[in-house]
């Protein structure tokens, strides 16, 4: 039987590389990851993961070491977040275009300078066009449930990429939450054994990462790009068998609230539970805001969020990042664009929130809904909360 | 206490005759880094993975979809061939361990001096410190030659680069030459050594050593470049055979701590006979030979008192 327990949702994750059977796993220290690392390396001391821990000197050799055990034919696992994300930067390109099914916990926290520790999603959203899968936990059973998935989306043959799992640093890897950890039976029989369908084997040479000319480069890049478009089905099919096996149903978005209603927030992670709660405020005079939470950030579910906002009059995107010198932040950028196909459009009001762990409160996202509702910042961004006249 | 390194000893007469590395690939004429690239696989043998820097033998080996490489290589990155090297490693112990791959092969990064000494080295310093098991070659040409023969950390005193340009005001390269291989000595792993081309017994020999031993290698070997160095490409073994003989590159290696001098001449040659093949020397005066002179017999010296203790 699977036990419910109350446990710190980085120790839930760990949990869940070890029920995964991570064969190597290579990692860097930075807040707020460790407490994921620390977890697993002493699983590994204890012997109950048999898995090759490497205690590696940098992020940037903890990706390339991943990348030489991927290629090498075992399962692997890393964890990161911020300034490690970003040293990462040029390998975790190469991972994907490797396409190796690397599993990686993001744990979410703002980029420098100034210098800081806590949660937004600078991080990730610099790394955006890695090429890999990205998904977005909002509680730490998600992220439980998303890490043991990833691996097997990642090892499909049809997929064959990397998977990014974002989890929003303290706000999620330091909660103590009530978690569902299966069986190890049931987890092995969701995820078999990795079989690479080819790896570094001496009794069958290949060559890796060859030189890219001109008559090449287009054509691998098409691939990747088709294979990570292409994955959305078997992610569906996936989330489905999960849901089958485990009772725990997940979308590649999530939508709660009135139907009916004309306005809509879209978030990413784990504000998308404060906004669910806010709209029990906004929602106390009638239908009128509903919501719309991305899961799935990379291969960007565009079908599924055109068909989520029909019948929306305004769009409330909350970015948790900001794309410096453009008209949006990240994800408002991508809603606008992909609003444009449509023949009448919602309006989109961006607010920029909760940069660098500045805490977000319901009665916030309520005001951003009478802002909206008042016509205020249409089609423009607002940097939340700034204090300008201390 | 010394510790005896146990190897199957390559002689002239059952020298390994299978090149792993095919020809048809791109190397300039006289380059000296593939020759002791194919030497170093040859000495490994066909049970090998092969991490590779970004770099000439990169480039050379691999340009899609033709591959030199009869062995399973992987080329990542510049900075990283180490740390790649120890991911397979890591691999090839936990897969072997759980019965999925029979035996564990042998694992060897190659790279250049600017993926070593200069972008690499703290990639290569954490996978000798972590003792991962596997062989790190350093193939030295002294230069960053395939973006153009720009100067590194292991480019020689005096030499003119694209970057260390004599002129006015200089005199080509200003610092010495980093010396990686001690760099690696500092870390106390089993085994390190230097190599050339010009003494392929040694080399090879000095390769079934760094596999035979349970832990992290390194091999430093000297390789000429005749584009680089603006030398002949016919000359590329007689100035191998001149940097071992003046001292310039002495060879010697390391054995669990002890150090052995493996190279014949104690007498040096002058330095001038090895710099007046290349032309990236060309513009030296005689005050600064005497300087790299004097410099290139104390360091030998000092080599000389390690290997006595």
């Amino acid at each position: 039987m699977a036990k419910r327990i109350g446990i710190e949702n980085s120790l839930a994750v760990a949990e869940a590389v070890k029920l995964a059977r991570a064969e190597v796993i290579a990692a860097y220290p930075i807040t707020p990851q460790t407490h994921i690392v620390e977890e697993l390396s002493q699983i590994v001391a204890n012997g109950e993961l048999e898995a090759e821990f490497i205690p590696v000197e940098s992020e940037h050799s903890a990706m390339s070491a991943a990348i030489g055990a991927s290629a090498a034919g075992a399962r692997v696992y890393t964890a990161t977040a911020s300034q490690g994300l970003a040293l990462m930067h040029e390998i975790l390109f190469i991972a994907s275009s490797l396409r190796l099914p690397i599993v990686m916990t993001v744990a979410n926290r703002s980029l420098s300078g100034p210098i800081s520790i806590w949660n937004d999603h600078s991080d990730v959203m610099a790394e955006r066009d890695m090429g890999w899968i990205q998904v977005f936990g909002e509680n730490g059973q998600e992220v439980f449930d998303l890490t043991i998935m990833a691996f097997r989306i990642a090892e499909d043959k049809r997929v064959l990429l990397p998977v990014a799992v974002n989890m929003d640093g303290f706000i999620l890897t330091h909660m103590i939450e009530s978690i569902e950890i299966e069986e190890q039976e049931k987890i092995d029989k969701f995820l078999p054994p990795y079989k690479p369908v080819l790896r570094l084997d001496p009794a069958h040479p290949i060559s890796m990462g060859p030189v890219g000319v001109p008559e090449i480069y287009a054509e691998a890049k098409k691939q990747q790009e088709v294979a990570l478009l292409e994955s959305k089905a078997v992610i569906k099919e996936v989330f489905k068998e999960w849901a089958e096996q485990f009772g725990r149903a997940y979308n590649l978005i999530e939508t709660n609230g009135p139907e009916q209603a004309e306005v809509v927030f879209i978030t990413m992670g784990s504000l998308g539970e404060t906004v669910m709660s806010a709209l029990d405020l906004i929602n106390v005079q009638g239908d009128k805001a509903r919501q719309v939470r991305i899961r799935l950030w990379r291969p960007f579910p565009e079908e599924e969020l055109l068909a989520a906002l029909e019948g929306a009059k305004k769009v409330i995107v909350i970015d948790r990042a900001v794309s410096f010198g453009t008209s949006y932040g990240p994800v408002a950028g991508e809603i606008r664009s992909m609003l444009y196909k449509l023949k009448e459009q919602p309006e989109v009001y961006n607010f920029i929130c909760g940069l660098g762990g500045r805490d977000v409160t319901r009665q916030e996202f309520k005001q951003m809904y009478e802002l909206a509702e008042q016509g205020q910042y249409k089609d423009k961004y607002l940097i939340w909360g700034v204090r300008e006249n201390d | 206490m010394t510790r005896e390194i146990n190897f199957e000893k390559i002689t002239a007469k059952n020298i390994p005759t299978e090149s792993l590395i095919s020809c048809g690939h791109r190397g300039c004429q006289g380059c000296g880094e593939v020759l002791a690239m194919g030497m170093v696989m040859k000495a490994a043998g066909p049970n090998t993975i092969v991490a590779n820097a970004t770099g000439c033998m990169e480039i050379i080996t691999s340009p899609f979809p033709q591959t030199a490489w009869k062995t399973p290589w992987i080329h990542v990155a510049f900075e990283n061939a180490a740390a790649v090297a120890s991911g397979i490693e890591a691999a090839l112990k936990i897969l072997k361990k759980k019965g999925q791959i029979k035996d564990k092969p042998n694992v060897i990064a190659f790279a250049g001096d600017g993926g070593t000494a200069d972008i690499g080295l703290q990639a290569l310093s954490g996978a000798l410190e972590r003792g991962h098991n596997f062989l790190y070659v350093c193939l030295d040409n002294e230069a960053y030659m395939n973006t153009g023969i720009q100067r590194s950390s292991s480019t020689p005193f005096g030499a003119s680069t694209t970057t260390s340009p004599p002129g006015k005001k200089s005199k080509g390269q200003c610092t010495w030459k980093k010396n990686v291989a001690m760099i690696a000595a500092a870390h106390d792993i089993p085994y390190v050594a230097t190599a050339s081309p010009a003494y392929h017994l040694d080399l090879m020999n000095k390769v079934r050593k760094a596999l035979a031993v349970e832990g992290p290698a390194y091999i430093q070997i000297y390789s000429p470049c005749p584009t680089g160095w603006k030398s002949k490409p016919e000359q590329s073994i007689e100035i191998a055979r001149l940097a071992v003989q003046t001292g310039v590159f002495p060879l010697f290696e390391v054995e669990y701590g002890k150090f052995k001098l493996t190279q014949k001449t104690k007498e040096l040659k002058p330095v001038e006979q090895y710099l007046k093949l290349q032309k990236r020397f060309r513009h030296l005066q005689e005050e600064d030979i005497a300087y790299i002179q004097d410099k290139v017999k104390a360091n030998f010296e000092k080599l000389q008192k390690l290997c006595e203790l």
